[in-house]
């Protein structure tokens, strides 16, 4: 055999290797590891009284959004806008994740600028955003009726991200008119 | 409006890098002056164009325009301008951008100089080139659009990396960048050459000047990023082995060995399949390391925020370039086996050696890269090698190779008598020995055998280094001193000296020591007396500050104060580390403040890096010992005199101009 193919196998070989890395590697090659996969279980007290729990519960039975968010994120005041519309075309259920903030904080926040969720669990200590996947906020995963996880988006919500992303997924598996 | 200009100017980019990579490849082939032509003005016009767009961005940094997304994320109003500016190429979207402009400018660079170039050959090189940057563009079009606009536009931006607000890493970028992207015209020159068929050793003689300004600024811009990660990482190392740092080594291993290939390959016509392998390699490697770094298949503390989409065009891109390279050398190098012979005492075979050594140190460096990556795959669990395992890999080819380094720069070309070359050498070598023994044991009170090999390593690199610079300094008037070639080799083998003393003598005799600290406290680490005068809040412009003020004695006398701090930078609310550093060529002396421990003490890493700076100024010298190689004269005359020999194949595209 002609000796001078072996550096285009050994380069096949690299090359099929790092395909199947990029497939089935590190979990930050794809967008979230959960798509199409049961959100992870969670339980925590709401933001604004510790004495309530939220968790997997609350968000099965219906489409859902939960939406990652902190007071410190720039990007997340850049959301917040289309939040609020989108909680008042009461288009879909959005819960929130409030996640390594202060509570006193994030609740004077929801009070100036207002409130889209239903409810947010306080994640203090980003325990929850770790069994989620949560690089960092604004992030917003959307829940199907049993509690699958059909996409993440990572960054700002826009009316444009909505309809393209999220709007067309719940058509999808949801079996709407189109 | 101006990121649409900018959006814009990249799609005409696009449009005008597809006409420089087909047209004068096309005209090549069929004899067509006229088309092969096409590829300089084409090349010029996506210049231009690039240029405009990268300016837009640029403009969109420095006037906030928060409407574009990349903008939105990256920067900040209380961002000091200068970092605006490099925030350009702070991620992903930007720094693909200033890799296109780089590659932009080499192509002009290239269509610019190569006016001693056969006709056809220069249109086959601007050619591949501009098959890159439609690579390239694409990329950027589709998968990382630095223009995206955002709506509704936010008031403030998230800030750029804090790890990024420092002027040593915004050159950091375009300096390595041109070292990767320069070796796209030692690819260009071997893929022209193989299309053409025709490898004689002017091919060589016209890559190396190309190949050497490649590695120097690649050498450069990895000295730089290890400076940079010593002083703003706070923890005082030089080098991590981190996957994104590989990427940029395993380049410039392969680069190294190039250049030394090159050599025998324009002197001797030797080689010549094996030196083309290495230029495909090299830009390959590249490649690699931009897939590595943006596709997030290797977790590292300088990866790019990730996306699949990007990985996959990457990869894409990178099978195209180099399956469709080696299937191309799979066709010509049979051809190429040449008859000169050598003897096994000549400096062929050491300079075989090298790069035998170098290859094997970058296939090292590689598999530890990937590895995390196959235990990943074959069990699930996640774990890294680490640099222990570097450490001790990479000696293996390096001891060897820095011993024949000596021997190898005085055995001449073709064959070599033993007996002169032996007394050659028994300075260098006796010097070695000595100075092996007694720079640890006298200098540093020590001594083992890997201090032994290391001391006399770099003694004996230097002392046979010096060897040509003194017969020359030493001639009888009137004969010929010494090329500037050969004092670029002797210089750039003197900063190999340099860093192999500085590495070695401070991984064994630096001192890292982690203390608990208080404003009036002093502690001792490695004989020097660290006292905590005071702690304060520093305001900056876009971060908070608690600095310690911290003098250093020695036996009583002042040597020096350092003011570390601890920032947090506002936006981001990340916490950053600002090292206190009293640089000096012997030593540094290094304090990082850690945490707050309560009742005022902070923890503090007290670090003593003794001749630490001989590894980055090796890395200089190393440049400059390229940079007086490419003065050399022959070079210069290449740009001039037209080379009227035909190269390409077709042998009708030669008509005198």
């Amino acid at each position: 055999m002609n000796r001078f193919l072996w550096p285009l196998i050994a380069v096949a070989v690299l090359l099929g290797f790092l395909v199947l890395g990029l497939l089935h590697g590190d979990p930050r090659a794809l967008p979230s590891p959960f798509i199409g996969k049961p959100a992870p279980q969670f339980e925590l007290p709401t933001l604004k009284n510790p004495e309530v729990t939220i968790g997997s519960k609350n968000l099965a039975g219906d489409y859902a959004i939960v939406n990652v968010w902190a007071t410190w994120c720039v990007m997340c005041r850049a959301e917040h806008g289309f939040l609020l519309d989108l909680a008042a075309s009461k288009t879909i259920p959005i819960y929130g994740i409030n996640w390594r903030d202060s509570r006193v904080e994030a609740i004077r926040w929801l009070d100036e600028l207002g409130d889209p969720y239903i409810a947010s669990a306080y994640d203090a200590d980003g325990r929850v955003g770790i069994d989620w996947g949560v690089y960092g906020a604004p992030e917003t995963f959307l829940l199907d009726p049993e509690g699958t996880v059909v996409y993440k988006h990572l960054g700002p919500l826009d009316p444009v991200i909505w309809q393209r992303e999220f709007v067309a997924r719940m058509g999808a598996s949801g079996g709407a008119s189109k | 409006m101006i990121p649409e200009i900018g959006q814009f100017a990249l799609i005409l980019a696009l449009s005008l890098a597809i006409c420089q990579a087909v047209l004068p490849l096309v005209g090549a082939h069929r004899g067509d002056a006229a088309m092969m032509n096409v590829g300089r003005s084409a090349a010029a016009g996506q210049f231009v164009f690039v240029a405009v767009a990268f300016a837009c961005l640029t403009w969109s940094f420095i006037a906030n325009d928060f409407s574009v997304l990349y903008v939105a994320n990256h920067s900040q109003l209380s961002l000091p301008t200068i970092y605006r500016v490099s925030a350009v190429w702070g991620a992903h979207e930007g720094s693909l951008l200033l890799w296109i402009f780089i590659l932009a400018a080499w192509t002009v660079a290239v269509a610019r100089f190569s006016s001693g170039l056969p006709d056809a050959f220069a249109a086959r090189v601007i050619g591949v080139l501009g098959f890159l940057s439609v690579g390239f563009l694409l990329f950027a079009l589709l998968t990382s659009n630095p223009f995206d606009r955002l709506v509704p536009a936010p008031a403030d931006g998230g800030d750029l990396n804090p790890l990024l607000q420092d002027p040593g890493l915004a050159i950091h970028p375009p300096l390595l960048y041109i070292g990767y992207v320069g070796f796209s015209v030692a690819f260009a020159f071997a893929i022209a050459a193989m299309i053409s068929g025709d490898l004689d050793r002017r091919w060589a003689k016209w890559t190396r000047p190309w190949t050497t300004v490649a590695w120097m600024f690649l050498t450069l811009g990895i000295a730089l990023g290890s400076w940079w990660a010593y002083y703003e990482l706070g923890w005082g190392g030089w080098w991590f082995w981190d996957a994104v740092e590989n990427a940029s080594f395993m380049p410039w291993l392969i680069g190294t060995a190039l250049i030394h290939s090159l050599a025998v390959t324009e002197k001797r016509g030797l080689f010549k399949s094996w030196t083309l392998l290495l230029a495909i390699t090299a830009f390959s490697l590249s490649l690699l390391g931009t897939f590595l770094v943006r596709s997030g298949i290797i977790v590292s503390v300088h990866a790019f925020a990730t996306d699949p989409t990007r990985g996959f065009f990457i990869l894409t891109f990178l099978a195209v370039v180099v399956v469709g390279a080696l299937v191309l050398y799979a066709w010509r190098a049979p051809a190429l086996d040449s008859d000169v012979g050598f003897a096994p005492l000549s400096r062929e075979t050491f300079l075989l050696l090298n790069n035998v050594l170098l290859v094997v140190a970058t296939t090292l460096v590689l598999i530890g890269t990937l590895s995390p990556l196959i235990i990943e795959m074959a069990t699930g669990g996640k774990i890294s090698i680490g640099p222990p395992w570097f450490n001790v890999a990479f000696l293996v080819p390096m001891i060897p190779l820095v011993i024949l380094l000596g021997m190898g720069m005085h055995a001449a070309w073709r064959t070599q008598a033993a007996s002169p070359w032996l007394n050659t050498l028994k300075i260098p070598a006796i010097i070695a020995i000595i100075l092996g023994v007694v720079i640890p044991l006298f200098g540093y009170g020590r001594i083992s055998i890997m201090l032994v090999v290391g001391c006399a390593a770099a003694a004996w690199i230097v002392a046979s280094a010096l060897i040509p610079i003194i017969r020359s300094l030493r001639r009888e008037k009137g004969t010929a001193g010494i090329t500037r070639s050969a004092l670029g080799m002797s210089i750039a083998h003197l900063g190999m000296g340099s860093f192999v003393i500085g590495a070695t003598i401070v991984s064994a005799f630096g001192v890292e020591s982690d203390r608990a600290l208080q404003p009036g406290e002093s502690i001792e680490v490695a004989g020097f007396e660290f006292h905590m005068k005071s702690l304060g809040n520093v305001q900056g412009p876009n971060f908070s500050a608690i600095e310690a003020e911290i003098e250093i004695r020695d036996d009583g006398e002042y040597v020096a104060t350092v003011r570390p701090q601890k920032r947090q930078y506002l936006v981001q609310r990340s916490l950053m580390t600002e090292a206190g550093i009293h640089p000096g060529m012997d030593k540094d002396l290094f304090v990082a403040l850690g945490d707050q421990l309560g009742n005022g003490a902070w923890s503090v890493r007290i670090q003593y890096k003794p001749l630490i700076r001989f590894i980055w100024l090796g890395a200089l010298i190393m440049a400059l010992g390229g940079l007086i190689a490419i003065s050399d004269r022959r070079y210069r005359s290449t740009a001039k005199a037209r080379d009227k020999v035909p190269l390409d194949s077709t042998k009708t595209a030669e008509a005198p101009a």
